[in-house]
């Protein structure tokens, strides 16, 4: 039930005026305002919600995204900015009364820089392109989004991406550090660089998961890693979810910090064999993968420790990989699971709360409790390491009220990860989708401490308006995160 | 109810001490206080940054671990608990903080305890800047007082979490001018089985550098590189014994030398303490922090010529240390970076920027932050000069 605030009349009635300025700031190609050519910008991954802005910009240089931040100043224009368009929070999606800044044209690597292990790029290039411009030196750049292959930098950036291996390597905060950003009244700003920590406030920190409300990135520094010597990953399989836990947890209690480490609930499981064959036990309640890297003597060491801890958690399956195509086979069900629940429902909704381990097998309780209360399957997967859990409630949308049912079920499941001591969102950002859930995370004193914050930088709130902050309107109207019959806006894209 | 007390403070001062119970306390002394306060913890790194006119703030009293989860790698104080207790804590479940904060006590001449708190809002980091990062990168949530008086909570108790802006990094590293911390959360880490540093013997920063950026770029996972000149080249691993056995021999023979040494479990530990802590320059009155990209540290230090320096974080950190503080040739130097005038006399620090002077468009995004938060500069108001 989510609405956008109510567009100002008197900026979308001036569009052809600012349309024609916006022309005589970037090449004439740059600025798109035909409807057929617009729809292409309507939404993002959230994309039950569409909206088609008042033009899109794509800008070329920084000073040209400068010079439209300082007419949208002056002209009171509110500005969307976007990456790839993947985010699965609505984060990027337009305003009726706004235009969208689109960096499609950053895509340039400046610099790459071994010896100092970083990489300069535009913030356009693509999370995975920062791997591939280094990977035949054998470095790559660590947080791995499931969308990395369309996700740009830039979007990494506002949305502090994780992945599956940000248990050990860390989220997009901890791997970048510099950053260009032009400020919403036009002015240039560096934070950070090749060097480390700020001399300042760790503004470059605030930028991080702001999800452009602060601001337009125009130029990442990443920090880039070697690759590790090798890495392999064993399953386990258990009888419940308890058990599953407590094997997570008797892991980490042994000094383990394994590179990923994820489980399935049964559903899931299930779902993923009969799509991809990964070789998944289907006798088992929970799956997990552990996956450890590292030196080649450390790793098979660590094999043998989980391996052993497993056992005496009870562990009724238990395979490690013994070649590079036996660990991808391993990961390559985990990496399906999206896509193979989409085959057995028409629709399903994906969560992305946080909970601390501990609260895992009580919360996947009160899930399945829900389940049945609200007559819908749930097929749960989960970054099992940090907590990050991520139901995909199954519905279908042609059923009359069963999307609102279903909207309805995953808010209950957000409150309860709040109530169990974690977070909203883990990965996937507030954006619109969970807007009207902050009051529930946080009372009107911290939310006042992040609206001066924004205000500092943008006064006039025209950056991504209606996002991450709640409005005081809201509507009913259509879902989420709505994947219908299988047809996912980004079909190429991996989703776990 | 909070008792205050009249203590003189050294010659300039007349500054009184406030002594707040609790959070509540905390809140009522910043929304009623008529003078500007200067938050304090345990007060080891109160005289880093410009000398603040204002009355302490000591928090003393808000000590104590409220959670300590060791299954969940997580640890929640209030801020003025002493960092011993809670790196006693840590170690007796075989665990510790990431970024093992520095023990400055010696290179600044001071006895007084580190705080949780002060170890955040300064955002210190030892040698494992470099493979674990700052407090900064650990530092999951708090409840804090703002300069306006308000109690809030920022970030959580979980790692993964984008629920709204990141404040807790922006508390980190502010030095108590935005807000006072009063119960942090920080994620905690397993101690390593073992560690070892070798020790790669090299004469000139100019040789040095290459040698540290090389360990780090390799596949060996070290956790921390540093040249101190009076020893060489100490390159740090850490893990599982049969692990450091192998990358060291690895990193021994990439290094094709002969000169290569080893120190084991606590003569390792104690080494890097030392130069976490930049303990060999103590001596000199006048110390600069200075964060510059790895390969730019030789020809700065060329610029500089320190009497004394010490290269950490790959040689990302430069500890140089002079006579007599001379921030615009210090400063003057730097291509990319800054400097702080870490340790220097009151007198220097009046004088001179502290911390390094930020760009007009940046100074004044930092204006507005400092507004948001202190819109009447209740809290540390000059510290950052």
């Amino acid at each position: 039930m989510i609405c956008m605030p109510t567009p100002d009349a008197a900026l979308v009635a001036r569009r052809v005026e600012i349309v024609r300025a916006l022309r005589g700031l970037v090449r004439a190609d740059g600025v798109i305002d035909d409807a057929v050519r617009l729809a292409a910008y309507e939404t993002d991954a959230l994309t039950a919600y569409r909206q088609r802005p008042l033009a899109v910009v794509l800008p070329e240089s920084t000073a040209e995204v400068a010079a439209i931040l300082r007419y949208a100043a002056r002209e009171g224009v509110n500005v969307v900015p976007r990456g790839a368009g993947t985010s699965l929070s609505g984060g990027a999606i337009p305003a009726a009364d706004a235009i969208v800044l689109g960096l499609g044209k950053f895509n340039r690597i400046f610099e790459i820089d071994y010896a100092n292990r970083c990489v300069v790029a535009q913030a356009g290039v693509t999370n995975l392109g920062v791997t591939h411009a280094v990977a035949g030196e054998g470095f790559y750049y660590a947080p791995d989004p499931s969308s990395q292959i369309a996700c740009t930098i830039g979007g990494n950036v506002a949305e502090n991406s994780g992945g599956v291996h940000c248990l050990k390597y860390g989220l997009t905060t901890n791997n970048v550090l510099g950053l260009e950003l032009v400020t919403p009244d036009g002015e240039v700003v560096r934070l950070g660089g090749k060097h480390l920590d700020s001399g300042g406030y760790d503004l470059l920190g605030l930028m991080v998961g702001s999800e452009g409300l602060l601001g337009v990135v125009t130029e990442v520094t990443v920090r880039i890693l070697r690759r590790p010597e090798t890495a392999r990953a064993l399953l386990i399989g258990f009888d419940a979810v308890e058990a599953a836990g407590a094997c997570v947890a008797a892991i980490i209690a042994a000094g383990i910090t394994p590179a990923g480490m994820e489980m399935m609930d049964a559903p899931a499981i299930r779902a993923a064999e009969a799509f991809v064959g990964a070789g998944y036990p289907l006798d088992v309640e929970a799956l997990l993968i552990v996956e450890v890297d590292g030196p080649a003597v450390e790793v098979d060491l660590l094999i043998e420790r989980v391996a052993a801890i497993a056992h005496s958690s009870g562990a009724r399956y238990e395979r490690a990989s013994t070649s590079e195509r036996e660990r991808l086979a391993f990961w390559a069900g985990r990496k399906a699971a999206f896509p193979a629940v989409g085959r057995i429902s028409p629709d399903y909704y994906c969560m992305d709360g946080t909970i601390p381990r501990r609260e895992l097998p009580r919360v996947l309780g009160a899930i399945a409790e829900m389940s049945t209360r609200y007559r819908l399957r749930v097929a749960n997967v989960f970054h099992a390491g940090d907590g990050n859990l991520h139901p995909l409630i199954l519905y279908d949308a042609n059923v009359p009220g069963e999307l609102e049912h279903a909207e309805e079920f995953g808010a209950e499941i957000l409150k309860l990860c709040v109530d169990a001591g974690g977070v909203l969102t883990g990965e996937h950002g507030v954006g619109i989708e969970k807007r009207d859930l902050m009051t529930y995370q946080f009372a009107a004193a911290d939310l006042d401490v992040q609206h001066r914050i924004k205000h500092a930088f943008d006064p006039d709130v025209r950056f991504n308006p209606g996002k991450v902050f709640p409005t005081l309107r809201r509507c009913a109207e259509q879902g989420r995160e709505h994947v219908h019959a299988g047809r996912d806006r980004f079909p190429g894209l991996p989703r776990f | 109810m909070t008792t205050a007390t009249t203590t003189t403070l050294g010659a300039a001062s007349d500054a009184r001490v406030l002594t707040p119970r609790d959070a509540a306390d905390v809140a009522e002394i910043v929304t009623s206080h008529t003078r500007a306060l200067e938050p304090r913890g345990g007060g080891s790194l109160r005289e880093v940054g410009h000398p603040a006119d204002a009355d302490l703030l000591a928090l003393d009293s808000l000590a104590g671990i409220v959670s300590y989860e060791p299954e969940e790698l997580v640890l929640t104080a209030l801020a003025g608990t002493p960092l011993a207790g809670i790196e006693r804590e840590l170690a007796a479940r075989s665990q510790r903080l990431a970024f093992e904060p520095p023990d400055f006590g010696a290179l600044l001449g001071s006895a007084s305890a580190r705080t949780i708190g002060g170890v955040v809002a300064a955002n210190v980091a030892g040698s494992r800047r470099v493979s674990a990062g700052a407090a900064r990168d650990h530092f999951l949530g708090c409840e804090a007082v703002s300069g306006r008086g308000e109690r809030f909570k920022a970030g959580g108790r979980v790692v993964k979490n984008v629920t709204g802006y990141d404040v807790p990094k922006l508390l980190a590293g502010s030095w108590g001018t935005l807000a006072v911390l009063t119960t942090v959360t920080l994620r905690v880490v397993p101690m390593p089985e073992t560690e070892r540093t070798l020790v790669v013997s090299c004469a000139t920063p100019d040789d040095a550098v290459p040698i540290l950026s090389a360990a780090l770029g390799s596949p060996h996972d070290v956790a921390a590189a540093a040249f101190a000149p009076e020893r060489g080249c100490l390159l740090r691993l850490e893990g599982f014994a049969t692990s450091v056995d192998a990358r060291a021999a690895a990193i021994a023979r990439s290094l094709r030398r002969a000169d290569v040494a080893a120190v084991d479990g606590t003569a390792s530990r104690a080494l890097w303490a030392e130069v976490g802590g930049a303990a060999a320059l103590a001596p000199w009155p006048v110390v600069w922090k200075i964060s510059v990209p790895p390969t730019d540290a030789p020809r700065v230090l060329e610029a500089l010529a320190p009497q004394r320096y010490l290269l950490d974080w790959g040689g990302g950190l430069i500890w140089a240390a002079f006579a007599a503080a001379d921030a615009s040739r210090v400063r003057g130097a730097l291509r990319e970076g800054h400097a702080t005038l870490f340790k220097a006399p009151r007198a220097a620090r009046t004088s001179q920027p502290v911390f390094q002077p930020q760009p007009p468009a940046l100074a004044a995004a930092t204006r507005r932050v400092k507004h948001a938060f202190d819109p009447d500069g209740r809290l540390n108001p000059a510290r950052l000069g």
